[in-house]
């Protein structure tokens, strides 16, 4: 009965599909960081090493067995949780990487904490209001932070609330053992940046998805029910806009924990993004690999939900005839 | 069965009075400054306590304009400009937003033409049914939803316990309006706007909403306002009618008078519509097209949606396929057509073989057959003028270039009493007549020998479609052209057709010229088909019901 239902179909399907994707992705990435130009060894021992030295260590690296056996012994290694050894530090990567990931993630989970119902809540006002001047402060206040590359916003903050008012760290300093509230305090900085650059895609595509149900003939018997506005827009247009929202809000979760790079780099944060940007500098592929794959994770399974998402907000799969 | 309380406000006395109501509306039309028109001037009526008020008329009559302004409502940057609205004796249009709020839903409700899309598909129906006795504190939820299932009981839904707890799209249209009556009721008003309720159901399924609808307001005494361009359906519901043209009242009268002893033209002429004079003729020895037990299937022979079909069509003759919605009756085009190839069975036209798919067809099969559909509108391309779309089959078929193509474009026009004024029109300049005399244009422009024409005349005011059928019927004994005429309408059927198919569930159920098909003894679905059209008499509706000998499919 549960397995016939077009529902768990549907799911399973999209399941299935965001693995093979998955599988797709890896081997996009180790192809890419193959054909990228420079030689490790070379890297790593310098432009003095003797030519014995540089073919010594490409034995040992395994550098001379032929891409497709080492792209094999790569995937089985991460299926078993193994992301190899990092070039540069000979430290297992899942080691270093694991700390880094975890604080890339509980920055993009503040940062989405603060953006998606300020994002939706500005929408839904923007509907309330349209085409008034509150829409047009609200959609001109996120035009404008989004025309701003993320760079300039946050040296902006800097600026202001760090040198100027003295409000919060310039950098975000986090360690082990960091008490909660610090730890907080310390990333103030670098979730507005990022609450900056998602909110106005989140907010524009939540009024355009509920203005879109505006024109449907049950708005109109709200209203001839005798409805507030901002009840008719709460209880009768938000429920049938919720897929085109889900997934965008979805894009950017995703946008949060993959285009963390610059904010990261500019506040001196230590997640994933700053390692990332460490070890292409230093032409460490395990790390890229290991990093490009995680992302691509975190992107699929985002959309992934996203889309299970929209498929339990349609009442016609969740309830057929 | 719980009954339904009987409100203690049976006084008499006037409940509702528009008096010189005008509504105005901005119009954007493409390459034109904004200008106001004014969509009703001047409108005054006054509607009793538990009385039924009919607004009929043509489409931009202003009848659904009207039955809005009751809630104070202007649909689509409508704007009422002048007049008062005295519901209950106080002028709500007066009371600013928070007193139209209070109105809407609690002294006035809406039912809507189409339910369908009138129902938050997100949300159950009970949810919605009582959604406004609550917001306006007239029951608690306990109270509300066993008004409600009381009202199901009495709308002869089924299951009235459950049906409540299902989705908008778990219901059948013809149940879904049903429900909209009930919640349109639920909140105990004094007055219920009804815009077109029945229109979009099939024949069969109208009649018992409409009876439903009828008990339902007789047994709850609460007004209405009954809005519909079909006369034959206003008469069975309204005790007073008014007829409206372009904004403007015409005629007020009572219902019998109204029908019987129209004193304006307009009226009359509302009302002895269909008056088209068709001879019947003989079937020729030799059909021009003949389908032969054809069964076609939807999901690659899962969904059979076509059963052994078999119709013939006469050359100059009209075949005319009805049937409810669901029926098959367009799938029977598309069959035809091409687009949907058979899984068994054969189509003979013009003396060969038509190949099943449309790719295999000859250019000359192609061009002689060709169709004319429902939407004109859409049938078109917006950005081609006239000119362009009836010049296309001249120069796809025939190779027409230059002032040979305009000339023969001319012609057509002309055929289709329009003149070449018209030749650099673009379709959102017409009207819908207009428009679906250019799609028949185009069609004869290709010189067929057969022409599908799909519920052509469906989206049209009884007056324009008489207008179409009058010059199909004319072009008909000019160009000696075959149609195969589909249509749920059987007046349409009557005016016009030479022989009839009955289409149920895939098949058909009856085949034959048209004075055997409309003769008795009927089979059961012949039967009910025909006796759910409304006749313009007064008690119709209870004679019909009482003669049922099987129920709508439902739809």
């Amino acid at each position: 009965m549960l397995v016939n239902s077009p529902l768990v179909r549907l799911i399973a399907q999209r399941v299935g599909l965001g693995i093979l994707l998955l599988f797709a992705v890896s081997g996009l990435i180790f192809a890419g960081t193959q054909i990228l130009p420079g030689d490790v060894a070379q890297s790593i021992l310098g432009q003095a090493a003797t030519p014995e030295a540089v073919a010594n260590l490409r034995r040992e690296l395994g550098l001379n067995d032929p891409a497709i056996v080492r792209y094999f012994q790569w995937l089985g290694g991460v299926i078993t949780g193994d992301l190899g050894t990092a070039l540069t530090t000979r430290q297992e990567i899942t080691v270093t990487l694991m700390p880094r990931l975890w604080n890339t993630l509980f920055l993009a989970f503040w940062a989405a904490v603060v953006s998606i119902p300020l994002a939706i809540m500005l929408g839904l006002l923007a509907v309330r209001y349209r085409n008034g001047p509150i829409d047009k402060a609200i959609s001109g206040f996120a035009l404008a932070s989004i025309s701003l590359p993320e760079f300039f916003i946050g040296y902006l903050l800097i600026l202001f609330l760090a040198v100027k008012l003295q409000w919060f760290p310039s950098i975000s300093t986090v360690y082990d053992g960091i008490p909660f509230v610090e730890k907080l305090k310390a990333i103030v900085l670098p979730v507005i940046a990022l609450v900056l650059s998602v909110l106005a895609h989140m907010m524009r595509m939540t009024r355009a998805a509920i203005l879109n149900v505006m024109q449907s003939a049950y708005i109109e018997t709200a209203e001839l029910k005798g409805l507030s506005a901002l009840d008719i827009i709460r209880k009768h247009a938000f429920p049938n806009a919720i897929a085109p929202i889900i997934n965008v809000v979805m894009l950017n979760m995703a946008y949060l924990v993959v285009g963390v790079v610059v904010v990261e780099v500019i506040f001196v944060y230590p997640g994933m993004g700053q390692y990332l940007v460490d070890h292409v500098v230093k032409r460490d592929v395990p790390v890229v690999q290991a990093v490009g794959l995680i992302f691509a994770a975190v992107y699929i399974g985002l959309n992934i939900v996203a889309d299970v998402a929209a498929i339990l907000a349609n009442p016609r799969l969740r309830h057929p005839k | 069965m719980a009954k339904v309380q009987m409100p203690p406000r049976r006084e008499m006395g006037v409940l509702l009075e528009i008096r010189n109501l005008k509504v105005e509306a901005t119009v954007y039309s493409p390459g034109e400054n904004p200008r106001d028109v004014t969509i009703v001037d001047g409108v005054s009526l006054a509607l009793k306590r538990g009385k039924v008020l009919g607004l009929i008329g043509e489409s931009g009559a202003g009848k659904s304009t009207i039955g809005l302004s009751s809630m104070g409502y202007g649909r689509g940057g409508v704007r009422i400009t002048g007049g008062e609205v005295l519901l209950n004796g106080r002028d709500i249009l007066k009371g600013g937003v928070q007193g139209l709020r209070r109105v809407r839903g609690s002294e006035v409700c809406y039912v809507a033409q189409s339910a369908a899309a009138a129902f938050n598909p997100a949300h159950r129906l009970m949810g919605q049914v009582v959604e406004a006795a609550l917001l306006h504190g007239t029951a608690t939820k306990a109270e509300a939803e066993k008004r409600a299932v009381a009202l199901f009981t009495k709308l002869r839904l089924p299951d009235p316990k459950s049906i409540g707890y299902r989705y908008p799209h778990q219901v059948s249209g013809g149940q879904l309006q049903r429900v909209m009556t009930a919640m349109a009721l639920c909140s105990e008003p004094d007055l219920i706007v009804f815009d077109e309720p029945t229109t979009a159901l099939d024949v069969t399924t109208q009649i018992e909403v409409l009876a439903a609808i009828k008990d339902a307001i007789r047994d709850n005494g609460v007004a209405a306002l009954y809005i519909t361009h079909d006369l034959a359906v206003v008469t069975q519901v309204s005790d007073e009618i008014i007829v409206l043209r372009d904004g403007k009242m015409v005629e007020h009268g009572e219902t019998r008078q109204i029908i019987e002893a129209p004193r304006m033209d307009y009226t009359k002429a509302l009302v002895s519509v269909r008056s088209i004079e068709h001879e019947e003729k003989e079937p020729t020895p030799k059909p021009l097209l003949s389908v032969r037990n054809v069964t076609a299937a939807y999901g690659g022979g899962a969904v059979k949606v076509l059963q052994d079909v078999s119709v013939d069509v006469h050359s100059g003759q009209t075949l005319a396929v009805v049937g409810e919605s669901g029926s098959g009756k367009s799938t029977l085009a598309r069959v035809i057509t091409g687009l949907l190839p058979p899984i068994a069975g054969s189509i003979t036209f013009a003396s060969r073989t038509l190949a099943r798919r449309l790719a295999d067809r000859s250019r000359d099969d192609l061009r002689e057959l060709q169709m004319i559909y429902q939407m004109a509108d859409v049938a078109m391309n917006p950005r081609q003028t006239v000119g362009t779309i009836i010049g296309r089959p001249l120069e796809f078929y025939f190779g027409m270039r230059g002032r040979e193509r305009d000339k023969r474009v001319a012609e057509l026009l002309d055929e289709i009493e329009m003149g070449k004024g018209f030749i650099d029109r673009y379709p959102a300049e017409l009207s819908g007549g207009q428009k679906q005399r250019v799609c028949i244009a185009r069609a004869l422009a290709a010189k067929p020998k057969l022409i599908i024409c799909d519920e052509v005349t469906s989206a049209l005011d009884p007056l324009v479609a008489d207008g179409i059928l009058k010059l199909l019927l004319r072009l008909q004994k000019i160009e000696d052209v075959g149609y195969l005429f589909i249509t749920h309408d059987l007046a349409t059927v009557k005016a016009i057709a030479d022989s009839i198919a009955v289409m149920y569930r895939g098949e058909v159920v009856r085949h034959g010229s048209k004075t055997q098909v409309l003769t008795p003894p009927f089979d059961a679905y012949t039967d009910l088909l025909l006796s759910s059209v409304p006749e313009m008499e007064v008690g119709w509706l209870e004679s019909a019901i009482k003669g049922r000998r099987m129920e709508s499919a439902g739809n």
